[in-house]
């Protein structure tokens, strides 16, 4: 019998080549020509045109816009989500309280989108439910300063409803990570529940709070589907702006704009991801 | 006596879950209240019993098209996935571990770059595939891999490192099993859970996926719903009900499937 | 810390019981630990004795009965107020703290200075061998280290009572006896009254001034490990305190008939009739006459052999013997008893 020399070197190379094509093809070529298309001018020389256009009053102000937002929601979103994986330690992993609201927070985090503009048009839209009962209820009228819903501030609460659950996904396993051992160890020696938390509980979480923070920073940063299905008049956010470029190419008289806005918007998700790495990092010196 | 412990009082379980989850449950109620609305002051049913009405078929058609579409989208994406995603990791694992860092790194990549960011260069890229697969709706899964492609990972990857494959490749080499075999009989059946959540997330993935389709002028699920929305905000309001409960359905699937898997406790 | 005289607390249980929702973890158990005696609650798992350890800690609450330290009640005195030492079966250490802030913790929750808590954990540190590691986290130390990083942290702020909750059982069989030898030395130095709750035997055994054997949230019996050994009160910790062979027999007039040898009963008082008499394979040896077996398998455990053999009727029986005796598989071979008091099993 001889050794049959199945699966070479070479042929297992060669099986690593259609994913490595599709990559090339649907992500590395795609990102290149989106970002490189916004160095370049209609007639595919070099300009700093398109960049500079961002520094465009209602350009700029979509950035600052988009900042703010992602920053609220993913603070506001990190804390209630953070208080959820809170009161679920202690249930049973697999019961249904614990699936029910890890499957319920994936649907959620994942499906925002327009159908999140539907849900708060039925439920604060000028005709909505809750709208409606505090009016006849209470006489408030939330909209005494103006229909805010379909503006930047109308976005806080559809982008809430998916920053908690992506908080709930992400960081309930950090959460689940603290271990009884140690607030009954901090007992013993002396400390209170106020000092376990402060002391240990608390330190412990930060780092993958933090991470967990910055994702969701990320995540309002690059959604789009909801303000597009909300916002009816201008650009007022980012990923507005790049539509806007992309179905009036010249309006600006000034082509590949989307490009430069893309470059934009890289530059503030690769700084986000580099301090991600390095809140890793900092934290690595004491996890594993 | 105070207690000691990190869970909190049933009490305080309960409020935190009481009020958040009141208010999450809010734009639902308001969205099942609003499918429902009649005539000023009434609710009635048939915005519900309309949608299969066939005097709509044609009002509807787009929407039936998107609905297809994006079912469609999500087996194809979950073929790239199981196909050609779990193989390469599979390949990389046993083969190349060098490469590990890598492929984890590629993978996730597409949370750096946003949908919004990729359609801008997918547009010409498009250009070219229409060229050659045609312009038909299926070819929009492949952007939808490299969307699914962070969460695909992350599932596949928790799968295999919850079973050893290289020790169980090499057992199953050493018993005279051919790579196909291994593969398919030895490793597949190990990470078929794994492939499962990778599925189902994909699914989920793809179905709420619009920004790319709407601005690549395709249509699927949720660029149609939006679409019927302007004439009929109803049914658009009673398709992300149909929609939102079908993904949970799935999730919860694979959760409890998750669950019966056995865990080694050590208590 | 320099060794210290007997100081100990007193420790007394008097009809705990423990209740949760359908279960009865604790059912009245009665026990007095004396200052600086080391005390081990032994059993299997399930049987209380990590409630009854708890309960003593303050980390759980008692339905019924009594915990006395020096006399007074302790049941108004929370957690962080009993002053108790304890280790944990594993993870306990502090992620984010290093070694030497661990060690600190407790100082620091008792307002110690600076300084002093410095020296004092350096000194705890020094006494669990561990004094070069302060700087170190948790996970670049081994499990054995971890353990013993946890020993000085229950020991440094001086507490009334060590409590040991199965500290070894997560350790390699090796460092769990080098661990657990260096436990009972620091135990004896200290002159800390202490319990320790196992599963192991001959871990209890070994280092125990008394074991208490639990069974189902009662104590079954509690006596110096000789006594255990060799005076069970019952066939559960006969069965429990040492490997034990189960040999079919006949009772009659307070001896055991097994295989044609009488062998005397523990407790005499029982009816006559069939039973299982439960002989330690020490107690049976190798002899040019005797009850015939069939030798299985024997194998060499450094100092003794322990050798399996069937008999006639198909009852597998273990012998342990000296090493000088190596039998050949399958040999036939005559076995005989000491003669030593057997239990039977229920």
């Amino acid at each position: 019998m001889t050794a049959r020399r199945s699966g070479g070197r070479g042929w297992a190379l060669l099986g690593l080549t259609p994913f490595s094509a599709y990559v090339v093809l649907f992500l590395a070529v795609p990102t290149v020509l989106a970002l490189g298309t916004g160095l370049f001018d209609g007639d595919g020389a070099l300009t700093l045109d398109n960049l500079t256009g961002l520094l465009e009053p209602a350009v700029l102000r979509s950035f600052v816009d988009l900042l703010w937002l992602s920053g609220l929601t993913a603070v506001l979103g990190a804390i209630a989500g953070a208080l959820i994986c809170f009161s679920l330690l202690g249930t049973r992993e697999d019961g249904w309280l614990r699936t029910g609201i890890s499957a319920a927070s994936g649907v959620l985090a994942q499906f925002g989108g327009v159908m999140l503009a539907f849900a708060f048009i039925a439920l604060i839209g000028i005709q909505g439910l809750l709208t409606q009962w505090l009016l006849r209820t209470f006489d408030a009228d939330i909209y005494e300063g103006g229909v805010w819903l379909y503006q930047v501030p109308g976005l806080i609460l559809p982008y809430l409803y998916f920053q908690i659950p992506l908080m709930v996904i992400t960081f309930m396993p950090a959460m689940s990570g603290l271990k009884p051992q140690w607030a009954e160890a901090s007992a013993t020696l002396g400390g209170t529940g106020a000092v376990f938390w402060w002391r240990i509980g608390f330190p412990v979480l930060a780092p993958s709070f933090l991470g967990s923070l910055l994702l969701l920073f990320a995540n309002a940063f690059s959604s789009y589907g909801t303000a597009a299905a909300l916002v009816s008049q201008g650009a007022p956010i980012v990923p507005l702006q790049v539509r806007a470029a992309l179905i009036s190419e010249t309006v600006l008289g000034r082509e590949n704009m989307a490009g430069a806005l893309a470059i934009g918007m890289i530059v503030v998700m690769v700084v986000l991801m580099k301090a991600y790495s390095a809140l890793q990092s900092r934290a690595e010196r004491w996890m594993r | 006596m105070n207690r000691v412990g990190i869970e909190p009082r049933a009490v305080t379980r309960w409020l935190i879950l009481g009020v958040i989850g009141l208010l999450m449950a809010l734009p639902i109620v308001a969205m099942v209240e609003f499918s429902l609305r009649g005539a000023p002051g009434e609710y009635t049913l048939d915005h519900w019993t309309g949608i299969l009405d066939p005097e709509n078929e044609r009002k509807y058609r787009g929407l039936f098209e998107g609905v297809g579409n994006s079912l469609l989208l999500a087996v194809v994406t979950v073929l790239i996935v199981n196909a050609m995603l779990v193989p390469t990791m599979v390949l990389v694992a046993l083969r190349f571990p060098k490469l590990q860092r890598w492929l984890e790194f590629v993978c996730l990549i597409p949370i750096t770059v946003p949908a919004i960011v990729l359609v801008v260069g997918l547009a010409p890229v498009y250009g070219v595939v229409s060229r050659i697969f045609g312009s038909s709706i299926w070819t929009l899964a492949f952007a939808y891999g490299i969307t699914v492609l962070p969460y695909a990972y992350r599932a596949v990857r928790a799968a295999m490192d919850a079973v050893d494959i290289v020790t169980l490749s090499e057992a199953a080499r050493s018993l005279g099993a051919g790579w196909l075999t291994v593969f398919f009989r030895v490793l597949v059946p190990n990470i078929r859970r794994g492939m499962l959540a990778a599925s189902v997330i994909a699914t989920a993935v793809v179905l709420g996926e619009f920004t790319i389709a709407s601005l690549l002028n395709r249509e699927n699920l949720q660029t149609s719903v939006l679409l019927i929305s302007r004439s009929d905000p109803y049914v658009a309001t009673i398709f992300a009900l149909l929609a939102l409960l079908f993904a949970f359905a799935l999730l919860v699937i694979i959760g409890r499937v998750g669950a019966v898997q056995p865990r080694r406790s050590s208590s | 810390m320099t060794a210290s005289t007997p100081t100990g607390t007193r420790v007394q249980f008097r009809a705990v019981t423990k209740q949760y929702p359908g279960h009865r973890a604790l059912d009245g158990v009665d026990l007095d630990i004396a200052p600086g005696e080391f005390v081990a609650l032994l059993g299997p798992s399930g049987c209380g004795k990590t409630t009854a350890l708890r309960s003593l800690a303050g980390l759980e609450q008692i339905t019924d009965g009594e915990i006395l330290l020096d006399g007074s009640d302790v049941a108004a005195t929370p957690v962080n107020r009993r002053d108790m030492g304890m280790v944990f079966q594993s993870y306990s250490l502090f992620p984010h703290m290093t070694v030497l802030e661990n060690v600190e913790f407790g100082l620091r929750m008792r307002k110690v200075g600076a300084a002093s808590r410095r020296t004092r954990a350096e000194e705890a540190l020094e006494m669990v061998g561990l004094g070069v590691h302060g700087k170190r986290f948790a996970h670049q130390l081994s499990g054995g280290q971890q353990q013993r990083v946890a020993l000085a942290r229950a020991l440094v702020t001086r507490p009334k009572v060590l409590l040991l909750d199965e500290p070894l059982s997560a350790l390699d069989a090796k460092v769990r006896v080098q661990l657990r030898d260096e436990i009972r030395r620091i135990q004896l130095e200290l002159g800390i009254t202490t319990l320790f709750v196992t599963h192991d035997q001959e871990e209890a055994l070994a280092v125990a001034d008394r074991v208490a054997v639990m069974k189902a949230g009662r104590i079954e019996q509690i006596g110096a490990p000789e006594d255990l050994y060799q005076r069970p009160s019952s066939a559960f910790v006969a069965d429990f305190v040492g490997v034990s062979n189960r040999l079919p027999g006949t009772v009659s007039g307070g001896e055991i008939d097994v295989h044609g040898v009488l062998l005397p009963l523990l407790a005499p008082a029982r009816p006559d009739g069939a039973a299982v008499a439960l002989v330690r394979p020490e107690d049976v040896r190798f002899a040019a006459a005797g009850v015939a077996a069939t030798v299985l398998t024997t194998s060499f455990l450094g100092a003794l052999r322990r050798t399996r053999v069937a008999l006639a009727d198909g009852t597998e029986l273990a012998v342990q013997h000296g090493t000088e005796v190596a039998p050949a598989e399958g040999a036939v071979v005559h076995l005989a008893f000491t003669g030593a008091p057997v239990a039977l099993a229920d």
